[in-house]
């Protein structure tokens, strides 16, 4: 019998596939779906201190080999969100919830109100390429980050994890500055900066004209900084960026990720990708031989 | 499949069917249901849900009322001009039933079109009622007594046919005929009151929201537990509307914020 449950630092999950930031995440509804489509825990969209509505459409396009968006952060703002995760205090599964600001006392803020509205862990999104003064700006600054991570850390009690951006060209620098600062763990990968253009009009379809590209195609740059991070830090790492099978899943957790996070898939492959792909790592692993995920996780970092 | 992404097409025709409300047609090849949708893209203003309006093999058209930027900009545009078309998206209109009552609120008429010229190619027994404001807002009257259907108007004002609501009209009907199937679209209300007079009769409605993807990923138009109106309707029937506690009492902005109606 294969088990697949796993654990990132003190948090439980009966499966490695958590639902990624952003998607189908904006209302408690949605949420419970995915919950129901068997996500291992989920990631909230991420939540500002006020509203924001977000980049005017196309906000998506799709490309030959995955998608490439810039929705601009919409939210309904933290307090308005609360209304949200009321509906899933009784979640069998952890949720996590996602932040962005500028600076350390907006980021304490919103970590404080997120703990009181349930929340099982934070994820700061200091990553996303497509939003000005948040996001990658944030994330791209060592010294920033350490304080923001610091200053959570020290006034509200919940693992913080930090999703990282493939766009940075000190990204060893950045995690060990987070684990430094006593993060719980790293999520890597963000989407990579990215633009499509249209030939008829020649013009950026984004209306934001540059965006985040997911999907299949970042797989392999997504493998690569998970493997990098594994061999530079101790800390539990989850992996995300182009996975749509249990084995794209597997070669991350070989990479060195104790879980990993499901996007683009759910337009890929439907809502209940999480449940698919679940069953191909079981499948998968029967296979070779493997009978706990902790035997499949860091295999490759040798 | 062909990728997500926006084909830029040309305008063929323009017209002006009533005081604010525009037709325009586009080549796109191919073929779609009554009741799916296209994401129109007007370069460098917006993209926006639009329904379509009149299906042909190589032609397709929208017909809209001008509320905001992006059906001002698209109300605009002259035959030759450029925009960008992705889709078909969504469900579709299922035609069941031989006696079909189709109920029409505002720019709801326009996408209703279609679907009545599908039943009556069936030769089926159709009325529609076509609600509105005023009469100077109407449309679609004459293409749809063509058809052969019976076709009734209401006005808010009273300044042509019922006054009142379409879906006060509807319930008058609803006591008098006997339908196997009731179609509507328009104003969220309208179609609450109108599934509440529809009892059991096999009833489908044609759900709004805004939008971004149009692919099911962003979330940006669930109602109820995750049901994605761009994927998993915009057609919902009746036992589906039941379940979605959304349905005629709010709505959510670009922010996610709920408005209620």
């Amino acid at each position: 019998m294969v088990q697949i449950n796993t654990t990132i630092g003190t948090l439980r999950l009966k499966n490695p596939t958590m639902l990624a930031s952003g998607v189908m995440d904006e209302d408690a509804g949605s949420m419970q779906r995915m919950i129901h489509s068997g996500a291992g825990a989920i990631v909230t969209k991420s939540i500002g201190l006020s509203p924001r509505d977000g980049y005017a459409n196309p906000t998506i396009v799709e490309l030959e080999h995955g998608l490439l968006n810039a929705m601009g952060l919409p939210n309904p703002g933290i307090d308005l969100y609360g209304e949200e995760l009321h509906h899933l205090r009784a979640s069998t599964v952890p949720i996590i919830g996602s932040i962005y600001a500028a600076d350390a006392a907006e980021f304490v803020t919103l970590a404080q109100k997120m703990h009181q509205f349930g929340v099982h862990a934070l994820e700061l999104n200091v990553s996303c390429p497509h939003a000005k003064h948040y996001g990658l700006e944030v994330g791209c600054d060592a010294a920033l980050l350490s304080e923001i991570i610091q200053s959570i850390k020290q006034q509200v009690p919940l693992p913080v994890f930090v999703k990282v951006s493939p766009n940075l060209m000190n990204l060893i620098e950045i995690v060990q500055a987070v684990q430094t600062a006593h993060a719980d763990a790293i999520v890597a990968i963000n989407t990579v900066k990215a633009m499509k253009i249209n030939l008829e009009t020649a013009t950026p379809v984004l209306a934001n004209k540059t965006g985040g590209y997911s999907g299949k195609a970042i797989k392999p740059i997504g493998v690569r900084c998970v493997y990098d991070i594994a061999t530079h830090t101790h800390l539990p790492i989850i992996g995300v960026g182009g996975i749509t099978t249990g084995e794209d899943a597997i070669e991350y957790l070989m990479a060195g990720a104790s879980a990993v996070q499901i996007g683009s898939a759910v337009y890929y492959r439907g809502p209940e990708v999480f449940r698919f792909i679940c069953d191909e790592i079981k499948h998968w692993m029967h296979h070779h031989g493997y009978t706990k995920l902790s035997e499949v996780i860091r295999a490759a970092c040798r | 499949m062909p990728l997500n992404q926006p084909i830029i097409t040309t305008i063929r025709t323009r017209r002006q069917e009533a005081a604010d409300v525009t037709t325009i047609s586009f080549r796109y090849p191919g073929e779609m249901k009554p009741g799916q949708f296209f994401m129109v893209w007007i370069p460098g203003v917006d993209e926006i849900p639009m329904s379509v309006s009149a299906i042909a093999p190589t032609i397709k058209a929208i017909t809209f009322r001008t509320i905001g930027d992006a059906t001002q900009a698209l109300s605009e545009l002259q035959p030759g001009d450029q925009l960008g078309i992705r889709g078909p998206y969504g469900n579709g209109f299922t035609i069941t039933g031989k006696r079909l009552l189709f109920v029409g609120g505002g720019t709801g008429i326009a996408m209703l079109a279609p679907a009545v010229e599908q039943a009556r190619k069936k030769n089926r027994k159709v009325t529609v009622l076509l609600g509105v404001t005023t009469k100077n807002q109407l449309f679609f009257e004459k293409r749809l007594q063509r058809t052969g259907a019976t076709v009734l108007v209401s006005t808010d004002d009273g300044s042509y046919g019922f006054k009142g609501f379409a879906s006060d009209l509807a319930k008058e009907l609803l006591k008098k005929e006997t339908f196997d199937a009731v179609y509507t679209c328009g104003p969220e209300p309208m179609m609450h009151a109108l599934l509440k007079f529809s009892y059991n009769i096999p009833f489908q409605a044609s759900l709004e929201r805004y939008m971004k993807c149009a692919i099911g990923i962003c979330g940006q138009c669930c109602v109820g537990k995750g049901v994605r109106v761009c994927v998993d309707g915009p057609i919902f029937d009746g036992k589906a509307l039941k379940k979605i506690q959304d349905f005629g009492v709010y709505r959510r902005d670009a922010a996610g914020r709920k408005t209620f109606f």
